[in-house]
């Protein structure tokens, strides 16, 4: 078996990386795949606690790359799904205890054995964000609609070509249809003109998320179906696997009362 | 935005807004051309094109422009022809 190995990472810190992590790791193993989260945030350790496993650390990143344990000693079993598991970062160590051919070497180990590895990667363009992108096959980039966000997607994107990682594939998050319909957001079809890469996903603003995390239960673990980002989590998992899977229509047309506003407002 | 939106005062939506700055922004990000260096690179073409031709100095431009991810540097040279024609 040769697994696939996807790194989400954004430039920007706070547009969503670890919550895309955890949702798209969950979602994969939902679908019956084999799938490893690790948390690459070394020092900023975070995935553990959006996957609700922050009490079952034993060993984690550091201690493989440094032989204190076997590797799947420090793979944790996420309990609720099949084949779900997560390798946490080390939380008093820096980046600097972590290559990016250590990340290969563990990364080559777990591909024999599981269909998917997730890596959840740092915010930043320096040694962090190396090592996670070193052993991917496929990275995700994402973005929030806005200035600064995109502008550093854009900059992401252009450093994982001369990796030689890419091309890229671009995941949208907290997209807010009512605000884009009213013209007081870029569209993702602004984005996608502007950054010239394939988008595999628009998430949109979901308090569930919020909701969710708080439990420390991923959206598409609750199995609600109700919220829109869990769906959308769920499809950017099936368009992973290779599936065409159309976009979600997030063009909310508004309440009675926005049009009217707009209307007021000679829209 | 339409005439008549300008005419009765009304702003450039917010969206539009960060769309134009994000294009112009990108140019910059993209290219590693910063707007001093741009200046340079005139000041040399219009000493390396004046030893051939007579040009109007003052209406030399050079700008950066993109598409999808290629960018190029044009330059629009205005000529000044010596029997008065144009
Ligand atoms: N679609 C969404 N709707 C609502 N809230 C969201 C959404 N996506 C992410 N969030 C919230 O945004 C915050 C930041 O998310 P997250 O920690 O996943 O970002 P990150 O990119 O991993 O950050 P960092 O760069 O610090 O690692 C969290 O509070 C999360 O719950
Ligand atoms: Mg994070």
């Amino acid at each position: 078996m040769s697994g696939k190995v996807i790194t989400i990472t954004s430039g920007k810190g706070g547009v969503g990386k670890t919550t895309l992590t955890a949702n798209i790791a969950a979602a994969l193993a939902r679908s019956g795949k084999k799938v490893v989260a690790i948390d690459a945030d070394i020092g900023l350790r975070n995935l553990d606690v959006v996957m609700g496993l922050e009490n079952r650390i034993v060993y984690d990143l550091v201690d493989i790359i440094e032989g204190r344990c076997r590797l799947r000693q420090a793979m944790i079993k996420d309990k609720r799904q099949p084949e779900l598991y997560l390798i946490p970062a080390a939380q008093t160590r820096d980046k600097m205890a972590v290559s990016p051919t250590d990340m290969i070497l563990v990364c080559d180990q777990l591909r024999q054995e599981m269909d998917y590895v997730v890596i959840d990667s740092p915010a930043g363009i320096e040694r962090g964000f190396r090592n996670a992108i070193a052993p991917a096959d496929q990275v995700l980039i994402v973005t929030n609609p806005e200035v600064s966000a995109v502008r550093d997607a854009d900059r992401i994107i252009g450093l994982i070509e001369a990796e030689e990682k890419g091309p890229g594939k671009l995941i949208v998050n907290r997209l807010k249809p009512e605000m884009v319909a009213r013209g007081d957001m870029i569209s993702v079809e602004d984005i996608l003109d502007i950054l010239a890469i394939e988008l595999v996903g628009v998430i949109p603003e979901d308090e569930s998320i919020l909701i969710s995390t708080n439990q420390g239960l991923p959206v598409v673990m609750t199995g609600a179906n109700g919220s829109s980002a869990g769906q959308a989590f769920t499809n950017v998992a099936r368009r992973i696997e290779g599936q065409k899977i159309p976009f979600l229509d997030l063009t909310a047309k508004g309440s009675l009362l926005d049009r009217m506003r707009g209307w007021v407002n000679g829209r | 935005m339409s005439w008549l939106g300008r005419l009765l005062g009304q702003k450039e939506k917010s969206g539009t807004v960060a769309k134009q700055r994000l294009q112009m922004v990108l140019i910059h990000d993209r290219s590693e051309v910063s707007p001093g260096l741009l200046e340079q690179i005139k000041d040399d073409i219009i000493e390396v094109i004046a030893q051939r031709l007579t040009i109007d100095r003052e209406n030399v431009e050079v700008n950066l422009t993109q598409s999808a991810r290629e960018s190029r540097l044009v330059a629009e040279i205005p000529l000044v022809s010596r029997n008065g024609r144009r």
